[in-house]
């Protein structure tokens, strides 16, 4: 049974979001989304500087079994990457919300608000 | 509504994740699609092919019917439980399915073929048997009454752990080396294997199989999916039906000319069309040098034109991305290639298309 965290925000798309102090928002692949790839063996990280628009692919998470996209869930600019999933994608499977894969500052931090709470992602999780 | 085999319960029981595979709810993983990989190279592990459809060719005219029924020559099996990998093509000299034939007597043969093409096989041999006017019975024993599960023990350790649990099968099953196979009632074990280690292939009755099976686990027998069953064939460098070659590939072309028997007199379906046409490309592996994944259907540039990937993954064994290729002819083993990721560029080393075998490295 996959982990669902109150505190985070969520898209349909298996991503999670959590809003910083400073304005940017963190963003990571759900357990579920870890759980359903398997072992992950390669994550790509986008540039730092470069601008997304919402849903455009932004990285790629890769199990042994398959590729996936992980998808902009709001657009914004890409502030901070985190170097160590990179280097060690298992940690990914480990955690998925402790490990991170980068960070935007949001075009617009209302965006947020149009993004699934735990509840409604669990549901999403559930039926898939 | 997807089919299931006799081990579906014993599966979930074990919190296996389930995928569509083909048509078949099967087990992908139990967990670390990596850790029951390495269990399998390092001691022991096991794989519900019960998807698998044994035949049994039951007749006076197996002999003539199979000799012309594959690519390799079943006159190659001279010794009761000899084993023979083989390809049968059709006309045009494409791959139908690559199986299995193990040679039980000179009236009986069971032949292994694949899940997604059991249906096909089955009629493409019945229609050969009415097309010659043979005397040979074809009779699938997957689905049915007297249906058989099938359950593959593979690693280092899989000979001791079977017989530990399998007392009886251990005097007829010890002497076997690989590529063979020995009845005990309706047990029939067979030294033969998807992973590149030492092991049994077991057919048993299917009634048997759950009882068998968590035997097994509790013997120390690591349960282990389909992923896993992937990345150790390929780092064997085994063809997977479907990715590697289909109807539309010649078995020369997919690096199956080792079981292309045409030396001889002896005719067979596709023999016309694979002396026509030649070999036109060469199945080779790759190894990635950049950091990513190969994946099948990617594209790889050489100095002599394109080629193509048909099956890449991860190999845990080399800690690095492994694939087998499809690549124009000309190019050799330690020539450096490109591969077409998601529109970069990245380096990778052609090798010979094995990677792993017994335990470890072989590149």
């Amino acid at each position: 049974m996959s982990n669902v965290l109150a505190n985070l925000k969520y898209t349909a798309s298996h991503e999670w979001m959590l809003l910083n102090a400073d304005g940017t928002v963190t963003v990571g692949i759900t357990d579920h989304a870890q759980e359903a790839l398997g072992d992950l063996v390669f994550v790509e990280l986008p540039e730092v500087g470069a601008h997304f628009a919402a849903e455009k692919e932004i990285a790629v998470v890769e199990s042994v079994k398959a590729a996936a996209d992980v998808y902009a869930p709001i657009a914004g600019t890409v502030t901070e990457v985190n170097q160590t999933a990179a280097d060690a994608p298992e940690s990914v499977n480990q955690d998925a919300y402790a490990a991170w894969l980068f960070k935007l500052t949001p075009d617009n931090v209302a965006d947020l608000d149009q993004m699934l709470d735990a509840a409604a992602y669990q549901a999403v999780a559930d039926a898939a | 509504m997807l089919k299931k085999t006799v081990l579906n319960a014993a599966h979930r029981a074990m919190n296996a994740r389930m995928v569509d595979f083909g048509g078949w709810d099967m087990p992908v993983n139990y967990g670390s699609q990596i850790e029951e990989h390495h269990a399998v190279r390092k001691d022991c592990g096991m794989f519900d092919v019960s998807h698998m459809c044994p035949v049994d060719v039951v007749g006076p005219d197996c002999r003539p019917f199979l000799s012309r029924l594959v690519a390799n020559d079943v006159a190659k099996l001279k010794v009761a439980g000899k084993a023979l990998y083989a390809a049968m093509l059709n006309d045009a000299g494409g791959v139908i399915d690559d199986l299995i034939i193990y040679f039980l007597t000179d009236t009986r043969f069971r032949i292994v073929v694949n899940a997604g093409t059991a249906d096909k096989d089955l009629a493409w041999m019945q229609a050969k048997v009415a097309e010659w006017k043979l005397d040979v019975s074809i009779t699938q024993r997957r689905d049915g009454a007297d249906n058989l599960a099938i359950i593959a023990v593979q690693g280092p350790n899989a000979r001791a752990r079977v017989w530990q649990v399998l007392p009886r099968v251990k005097a007829a099953s010890e002497g076997l080396k690989a590529f063979f196979a020995a009845e005990v009632d309706q047990y029939f074990i067979a030294s033969t294997g998807y992973t590149g280690e030492d092991g049994y292939e077991i057919m048993l009755p299917a009634a048997e199989a759950e009882t068998v099976w968590n035997q097994l686990n509790a013997a120390g027998v690591a349960p282990c999916g389909l992923g896993a069953r992937d990345t150790l064939r390929l780092e064997a460098g085994m063809n997977l039906y479907g990715q590697d070659m289909d109807e539309a590939v010649s078995p020369l072309d997919a690096g199956l000319a080792w079981t292309v028997s045409l030396n001889t007199e002896r005719d067979f379906v596709g023999k016309a069309a694979l002396l026509a046409n030649g070999q036109q490309k060469q199945f080779l592996g790759l190894i990635l040098l950049d950091k990513g994944v190969l994946r099948g259907h990617q594209k790889v540039m050489t100095a002599h034109g394109d080629g193509e990937i048909t099956s890449g993954s991860f190999s845990p064994t080399l800690q690095q991305s492994i694939a087998l290729a499809r690549l124009p002819l000309g190019v050799q083993v330690g020539d450096e290639v490109e591969v077409d990721i998601r529109g970069k560029a990245l380096k990778a080393k052609v090798s010979k298309p094995v990677f792993a075998r017994n335990g470890k490295a072989v590149i």
